[in-house]
């Protein structure tokens, strides 16, 4: 029988999903690669888009998509994946919900050129900005247009696997790639990672969490027995997906969210910024006035990049307001 | 899925400011609704039979009303759904009465706006499960929260329907402002000679667990199963030792303003309010006792013979469970020193319509005798109305009663000082009641001069001879059109009814909502005038606004009689709308235990999760929108619920 074919395409990504797969043991990922045929991976070997449309429709086993739709070159690989693949994998946070790029959709394509290559104090492109179209020696050459929103792949192609984190963690990528050699992948939709939001594998301890002060991690040494959110550090574990065996957590740093909402989420910023204002100052929430209740709120340093992080493309915000001038 | 969708005119009510039509055919187009039926009332029988037929006709899995709020008439369509066999769940209603229609005039907008909630009820009503309700028993006995005349006209009602109760009383004695008054209007009956009866009867009821020096501190459970927590003060002197001989009160030396006698007169630190008092238990006053603030004295200990003094005496805490709760917390008088003109509390002879009470009884400090501060009978006294009340800068309404027991002074004063001269500042005598207008008539007759204007200002700055070492009361009267300067010796000042000061943390504790002027919410203002919003939660007397003797009686009586048949019924329907944690997404995290308000969250150790205790469980959701995980749902408004509510209305 022939091997079952993969192809991992890039997205609006940093390509560390791509580093995650190579982090894997190497005797998964020897073991994975003996067992596929790679038809696509330009990060790793030197593949075309001419060879990937080159592929009869679906006739790939599984694709791994990474990073989120934010271009038309995005785009058009998303619906290239979709049209050759039998399972299209959303591969890492960004594919899966927008990701650190869907952040950018607080404001435009306008805004955004304007902040990379204007006003950002470090840019020094001396106020030139991409050209769609520019002649360079006579030739004429074209860059994909970036979108105004950013969007997840989901939102762009029908996909049937998830799998998230930023980057993925290795298990779950095991795991993955394990089922696909083994020919028993799970129903279709399924989130590679764990029912229960990381509060459930996380071992620190958990008594009360009545707290009235947050606190940045640079700013005390945290108890490592005790969980953070307790001690005042604001850690979205509890509005987070969990399965990827906390080593932010383990490692005294909080929970970024990466992993995204629980299966019952609709929104993971909107989970946590109800489950943070709901007990944030309990012990004497009847005496609070609404300027106390600002002032303890205010204690949440870039809320949007807290709560969002990672899902801004997919959560019941989606994007900013587009204002007609 | 098949959508019945029924809306009702309210008679005009609706289909003046909404195209009733119009309305009907845009529901008519919506996914899933075979039939669409107009009909005047909704909430009458045929409206009902409408429902009732189609779904059994047309096999309707759903139904929809739109019509008035929820609150009104949600019950009566669930009803009628379940009659005909559907379950009751499977409804909806659109607010589009108290939403809609009485928000505008404006017809185009009202209808687009109908429109709206009507797309939102239907698309919520496909998501709806169906639901059971639950039944549970009910609590045989009551708890009664103030031991004024409401909560101990309640607490009779009851315990003499063979129903336990429990009257929390803060004070040592009950009687409350009643045990103040002197003659009670129209009829001059001695206040504390028809009150007195009542006190003993609670006292010595065997239904009638009096706690008396006590506080409610916490009230959880709901309807049928109410969990109170209540705090006994420590008095320092054992209930079941003292004979109430009154030797410690003479003995004890220390001497403070009696609270009871508005300050007028003084009592001792270890003490009794008044000498009718229901317990007739001694209290110490911790505050004022020498020996609770220097550390030595307990001459009152050494004295009492039989040993009841008990200086170390704790707090203790009660807890009892009762099926339902009367509120009976009364009301506080105005304070008139904040109105400064009327020269209250700077001004010698100038006093509060209590304090006056007080002065006129003849067990009060001065022994029933009308005196001006030297000592003197006063020879003219002006009786103010209206203070602090049916002014805009202090409360807008009227307190109902101080036009009556300001006549009741006038007619009071009179007896005792014939030759007074008396006035009546008012704005308008209001004197409805059994025998009221006649009491006015009789002072009327009794050389009593009514002047018409709100007395604005009390000076002792003379502008002639008449007026040297007088109060100058500085009015305009209005039926003259002129102003008026009238010198009297005493001036007394008509406050009006207030709610308590601690009445918006006793409604927070019992989870009662306040009017505007904070008075405590009676469920509806004309045809539920003691439930509350929540069931099993009723009102007795002055806390849901300003009553006299008899109204608050027939309140009090009502409210028992309310708690009884609740009682008497034996069970208690409770809401499906509860709180449920899936074991599946739940993942310890325990964010929600510290938030129920009814703490019906415990946490479960072994499998590492939060379970919810359906019975105590209120339905409010609280947990429900903190949950991070969404583990959380309350049923009946699940997100995919209110999310597809959202959307119909933004469509």
């Amino acid at each position: 029988m022939e091997n079952p074919k993969i192809a991992i395409v890039l997205g609006a990504t940093c390509a560390g999903c791509d580093y995650s797969l190579l982090d894997l043991p190497p005797e998964v990922l020897l073991d994975v690669l003996g067992k596929v045929e790679i038809v696509y991976w330009p990060t790793a070997t030197d593949f075309k888009l001419e060879d990937l449309k080159a592929v009869p429709d679906g006739e790939i086993a599984l694709t791994l998509y990474e990073g989120a739709v934010n271009n038309e070159e995005n785009e058009e690989l998303a619906r290239i994946s979709r049209q050759k693949s039998q399972n299209l994998l959303a591969f890492g946070a960004c594919s899966c919900f927008g990701g650190l790029p869907g952040l950018a959709n607080v404001t435009t394509r306008e805004g955004l050129f304007r902040q990379a290559y204007l006003d950002a104090p470090s840019n020094e492109s001396n106020g030139v900005t991409p050209l769609r179209v520019s002649t360079v020696d006579g030739h004429e050459l074209t860059i994909p247009d970036t979108f105004d929103t950013v969007r997840a792949l989901h939102q762009v192609v029908p996909v049937d696997y998830y799998l998230p984190g930023c980057p993925p963690p290795l298990d779950l990528i095991g795991e993955a790639l394990t089922a696909l050699v083994t020919g028993d992948l799970p129903p279709k939709g399924h989130v590679f990672g764990s029912s229960k939001s990381l509060c459930d594998e996380c071992d620190r301890r958990k008594e009360s969490k009545s707290i009235h002060e947050l606190h940045g991690i640079h700013e005390l040494i945290p108890d490592e027995e005790k969980c953070l959110l307790e001690q005042g550090i604001l850690c979205l574990g509890p509005a987070t997906r969990g399965g990827c065996g906390y080593p932010c957590v383990k490692m005294n740093l909080r929970c970024w969210g990466c992993m995204g909402p629980t299966p019952e989420s609709i929104d993971q910023g909107a989970n946590m910024l109800s489950a943070l204002a709901s007990v944030l100052g309990l012990d004497r929430e009847t005496d609070l006035t609404d300027e106390a209740i600002e002032v303890l709120m205010k204690q949440v340093k870039d809320p949007l990049g807290f709560f969002y992080r990672f899902t801004m493309p997919t959560s019941l915000l989606k994007r900013a307001v587009r204002r007609n001038q | 899925m098949r959508i019945g969708f029924y809306i009702c005119h309210c008679g005009i009510n609706i289909a003046n400011t909404v195209d009733i039509e119009e309305v009907m055919k845009f529901a008519s187009q919506l996914d899933g609704v075979v039939v669409a039926k107009d009909y005047r009332y909704m909430c009458s029988d045929p409206g009902q039979d409408l429902i009732e037929e189609d779904i059994k006709s047309l096999n309707l899995t759903r139904v929809v009303v739109a019509a008035c709020s929820p609150r009104m008439h949600e019950s009566t369509f669930r009803a009628a759904c379940e009659e005909a066999g559907l379950n009751p769940y499977l409804f909806q209603m659109a607010n589009i009465r108290e939403m809609v229609s009485w928000t505008t005039d404006d017809k185009e907008a009202g209808t687009e706006k109908a429109k709206r909630l009507v797309a939102a009820a239907i698309r919520r009503v496909v998501l709806h499960e169906p639901l059971e309700a639950r039944r549970e028993s009910v609590a045989q006995a009551v708890l009664v929260v103030g031991g004024g005349i409401a909560g101990i006209e309640a607490s009779l009602r009851l315990a003499d329907s063979g129903k336990k109760v429990y009257l929390v009383e803060r004070e040592p004695s009950i009687g409350g402002h009643m045990a103040q008054l002197d003659k009670t209007f129209p009829t001059l009956d001695c206040s504390a000679c028809i009150l007195t009866p009542k006190m003993v009867e609670v006292g010595s009821h065997e239904n009638i667990e009096l706690l008396a020096y006590s506080e409610v501190k916490d009230v959880s459970g709901h309807v049928g199963d109410f969990r109170i927590k209540i705090t006994k003060k420590p008095g320092y002197v054992n209930a079941s030792k003292c004979v109430g001989c009154g030797v410690c009160t003479e003995k004890c030396p220390v001497k403070v303003p009696s609270e009871f006698d508005m300050g007028l007169g003084v009592r001792k630190a270890i003490y009794v309010p008044f000498p009718q008092a229901v317990p007739l238990l001694y209290t110490i006053d911790r505050d004022s006792c020498w020996y609770f603030q220097k550390g030595t004295c307990r001459i009152c200990e050494r004295f009492c013979d039989v040993g009841a003094v008990d200086f170390d005496q704790k707090e203790e805490i009660i807890e009892i469970q009762v099926g339902a709760i009367i509120v009976a917390t009364g009301y506080d008088v105005f304070d008139a020193s904040k109105i400064t003109p009327l020269g209250y509390g700077h001004l010698d002879n100038v006093i509060t319509s209590l304090e006056f009470e007080r002065i006129i009884n003849s067990s009060g400090p001065s022994g029933g005798e009308i005196s001006l501060k030297d000592g003197t009978a006063p020879t003219s006294v002006a009786i103010l109305h209206c203070v602090g009340s049916r002014d805009e800068n202090w409360n807008r309404y009227c307190s109902r009663v101080c036009c009556m027991y300001s006549m009741k002074f006038a007619h009071l004063v009179r007896e005792r000082i014939p030759e007074a001269k008396i006035y009546e500042l008012y704005i308008d005598i209001r004197a409805a009641g059994k025998g009221y207008e006649e009491f006015y008539n009789r002072v009327l007759d009794e050389d009593v001069t009514f002047i018409r204007g709100r007395g604005a200002q009390v000076t002792r700055l003379a502008t002639n001879s008449e007026e040297e070492g007088k109060l100058v009361v500085v009015c305009e009267d209005t039926l003259l059109g002129i102003p008026r300067r009238i010198p009297v010796d005493m001036v007394i000042l008509s406050v009006g009814l207030e709610p308590q000061k601690d009445a918006a943390g006793v409604a927070r504790m019992f989870k009662l909502s306040c009017s505007d002027e904070g008075f405590f919410l009676e469920k509806h203002p004309k045809l539920a005038p003691v439930a509350t919003a929540t069931p099993g939660l009723y009102l007795a007397g002055a806390c849901q606004g300003p009553k006299d003797i008899p109204d608050v009686v027939a309140h009090a009586s009502a409210a028992a009689a309310e708690a009884m048949a609740m009682l008497d019924r034996g069970y208690v329907v409770l809401e499906p709308e509860k709180a449920v944690i899936s074991e599946e997404t739940c993942s310890g995290c325990r964010i929600c235990l510290d938030l129920c308000p009814f703490d019906a969250i415990n946490f479960d150790e072994e499998q590492n999760i939060a379970v919810v205790e359906e019975v105590g469980c209120d339905g409010c959701g609280v947990c429900v929108s903190a949950c991070p995980s969404s583990a959380i749902v309350l049923r009946g408004y699940t997100d995919e619920e209110i999310l597809a509510e959202v959307e119909g209305v933004l469509a």
